[in-house]
């Protein structure tokens, strides 16, 4: 594919308007008072879309339709977990969590546990979880970038989009965020919207997958190359293959050099690197080692057990982890109180909700238009490929350059929001807070993921996303939960719980990480773990605080008064200094009832 | 950002035993809270009455978050077990969408936010009352 002017021309005006944005509207809150303070005055509509323009991510924009691609509807409960997880917030934390006053969760522990030592241990986890979550974002970029501009190694884009973050972070761009947040999900919702709807007319126009010749999504068989194809393997892959296919291979196969005709029986092949493979329209298409091959397999649930325990403990980590995220928690100081808080949430889910209904479907309509993606196992570039494939002409290059435009909406929103929280914390936290550190620590910050975005080997967006909610759910779910609700809870056992989960997650992310290199060993609880992490994490908790009951802080009764005391009884302090005490609260609480 | 939540906020505020609450002295203003002012100064000292509302109160409100999170994960959380064992349910199709599509790709959301604006409705009501108790 040529260079993509329409594209690149999007993503710049898409950057520009981010910068100038977040530029003009920081220039309006200039002094500390009037930083904070006007944040607490956003209403919960517009603070609903600044939560869900940061929280949607790369791994929403563009990893779940190729999820959809390669596992069908096993795949369909991500968008369904990260909706969740907002309604486990809410239930459980949204209210109590901003009459705490809290800025950070960091933060949080120590205001509710009175532990210096234990709001470290936090930092360190807040740190590691925001980072683990930006390395799927750079990856994502630069996946992206490669798109619009063949032959740029992937590494650059992920460079490009660190540095111009943290530049724009450092810079102070980002003080303003609410708006440009905002801004962003419903770039994000038009750039996934429109494109999704002319694509679905274009196909029933088309003749739905009999006129295109394409196998129907519910037949028992595998899909087939609508046009013949040429697919370079840049990654070595293991394929299966469940119809028998003649192509033509050059590079090497099963270990043996191939130049030429080849037949493929049913069964795996091994696939190196640089090898060339040519397919003939209407071949089956092999698929990528753990992507479903069959169609009517494809359209149906898992059908076998560790399936079925891999879903669930997916759905347990999503719908538990995403309040432990850092940036989802920061904006949530933005609320003015906490009935704002709740209502904010409640947008929060309808926004997703509305969201998520596009991937499915353009994961669908990839499974039909691309499946040569499930030969390389790349399904993460489906969402940017699709309008090219499905409409070759100038349309289809301005609904790919709309695609695009909302994928770096997705970047550079999530990657700001992340960037700003860990630096925040880093700078609070482990130097010594003041402005020089804030940028010192934003520049650490935007360093780090990208050295380990470079390093790992990119796997699906979505997984690795999973992987930082599992970590979340298994540290902070707890802590903020049973410090919530529990009185007896004490920070040793606080300790206790994070450092069980955070371990127990770590080393699954480690093994799964060293499977992924070495033929993907790896059972269901080692490559989702928090099934098994999150209850003993809740487990450790209790256990450790039974038996440190001494270590209840005497000021127990009053914090758990201020956390849930209605609104208007007028308890809330917030933490954050130089904003006055109770009076300044008080003075919100009065205009910003509603 | 972060420099401004830095340390430990309640050093730099007093609490509110420090400092006595500012009052208006006036012959006969309507609209003073003064009774508001009295309870919620009685909460903040901790009397046992305080305490055993406020108890009663956070019961009442973890009760109602429990039983919809057990509502939500009751309905979605039955569904893979559901497929599971009745296969014969993904081949149902429902308007030419297969019925697991259906369930998972487009019903979930209305559902979450449905049990999301419940709890909205609950939680107002349970403040409502609370703070119409406390200020009698």
């Amino acid at each position: 594919m040529d260079f993509n002017y329409w594209a690149t021309g999007s993503i710049a005006l898409i950057s520009v308007a981010t910068f100038s944005l977040g530029f003009r509207s920081s220039r309006q809150a200039n002094t500390t008072q009037d930083f904070l303070v006007a944040r607490r005055t956003v209403r919960s509509r517009r603070n609903a879309a600044a939560v869900s323009g940061e929280y949607l991510s790369a791994a929403s924009f563009l990893g779940v339709a190729g999820l959809i691609l390669k596992d069908g509807t096993d795949a369909l409960w991500y968008p369904i977990g990260f909706t969740a997880g907002y309604l486990a917030l809410m239930l459980f934390v949204a209210a109590p969590l901003r009459r705490s006053g809290a800025y950070t969760l960091p933060d949080f522990c120590e205001f509710r546990l009175r532990s210096a030592g234990l709001r470290r241990l936090a930092a360190i986890f807040v740190i590691f979880i925001g980072m683990l979550y930006m390395v799927p974002q750079l990856q994502g970029a630069g996946l992206t970038l490669q798109h619009i501009i063949p032959g740029v190694p992937t590494q650059l884009g992920a460079a490009l989009v660190a540095v111009l973050v943290t530049v724009n972070v450092v810079s102070g761009g980002m003080r303003a965020i609410t708006l440009v947040q905002a801004f962003q999900y419903w770039v994000k919702l038009f750039a996934i919207a429109a494109p999704a709807f002319v694509l679905c007319a274009v196909f029933i126009g088309d003749g739905g997958a009999r006129g295109l010749g394409a196998t129907g999504l519910s037949e028992p068989l595998p899909p087939r190359f609508a046009h013949g194809a040429t697919i370079s393997v840049e990654t070595p892959v293991v394929l299966s293959v469940e119809a028998p296919v003649r192509l033509i291979a050059e590079g090497t196969v099963d270990g043996m050099p191939a130049a030429g005709e080849t037949y493929w029986s049913p069964g795996t092949h091994q696939v190196a690197a640089g090898t060339r493979l040519t397919f003939a329209a209407g071949d089956p298409v092999p698929v990528v080692r753990g992507a479903v091959g069959d169609n009517a397999d494809w359209l149906s649930p898992a059908s076998d057990t560790d399936d079925l325990l891999t879903t669930y403990s997916l759905i347990f980590a999503l719908f538990l982890g995403t309040m432990g995220l850092p940036h989802v928690l920061v904006r949530f100081y933005t609320n003015p109180d906490g009935q704002a808080a709740r209502r904010t949430t409640l947008h929060v889910m309808l926004l997703l909700g509305l969201f998520y209904l596009f991937p499915t479907v353009m994961g669908a309509l990839s499974r039909i238009y691309l499946p040569e993606l499930l030969v390389t196992g790349q399904t993460d570039r489906a969402m940017l490929q699709l309008p090219m494939a499905v409409v070759d002409n100038v349309a289809g290059e301005i609904l790919g350059a709309v695609i695009a435009a909302g994928a770096f909406a997705a970047f550079l929103s999530t990657s700001s929001g992340l960037l700003v929280s860990v630096a925040g914390v880093l700078s609070t936290d482990v130097f010594k807070s003041r402005v020089r550190d804030f940028r010192l620590a934003t520049a650490l910050a935007g360093v780090l993921p990208l050295v380990a975005a470079l390093l790992l080997r990119p796997a699906d967006l979505s997984l690795s996303v999973g992987m930082s909610f599992a970590l979340a759910a298994s540290t902070f779910c707890p802590v903020l939960v049973l410090g919530i609700w529990w009185r007896k809870i004490t920070w040793v056992g606080a300790a206790a719980g994070m450092l069980t989960g955070g371990t127990l997650v770590l080393t699954a992310l480690a093994l799964t990480t060293v499977s992924g290199y070495t033929g993907g060993w790896a059972p269901w609880f080692v490559q989702q773990p928090g099934l098994v992490t999150v209850p003993l994490a809740f487990l450790a908790v209790i256990v450790m605080s039974k038996a440190t009951q001494r270590h209840i802080p005497p000021e127990t009764k009053h914090i758990r008064m201020r956390m849930h005391a209605p609104d208007r009884l007028g308890l809330i302090r917030d933490r954050a200094s130089g904003l006055g005490g109770g009076g300044a609260a008080r003075h919100a609480l009065g205009r910003h009832r509603r | 950002m972060s420099k401004h939540a830095a340390g430990d906020g309640q050093g730099a505020t007093p609490g509110p035993s420090a400092r006595p609450r500012r009052k208006r002295v006036i012959l006969a203003d309507s609209g003073a809270p003064v009774t508001l002012l009295r309870t919620v100064d009685e909460l903040e000292e901790q009397t046992s009455w305080a305490e055993e509302v406020v108890s009663e109160f956070i019961r009442t409100k973890i009760r109602s978050a429990c039983l919809l999170a057990g509502l939500a994960v009751g309905v979605l959380g039955v569904l893979p077990a559901l497929f599971f064992l009745v296969p014969a349910l993904s081949q149902v199709t429902v308007a030419g969408m297969a019925l697991p599509w259906l369930l998972l790709g487009i019903l979930p959301f209305p559902l979450l936010f449905g049990i999301g604006y419940w709890y909205n409705v609950l939680a107002e009501e349970h403040e409502k009352a609370f703070v119409g108790m406390v200020e009698k």
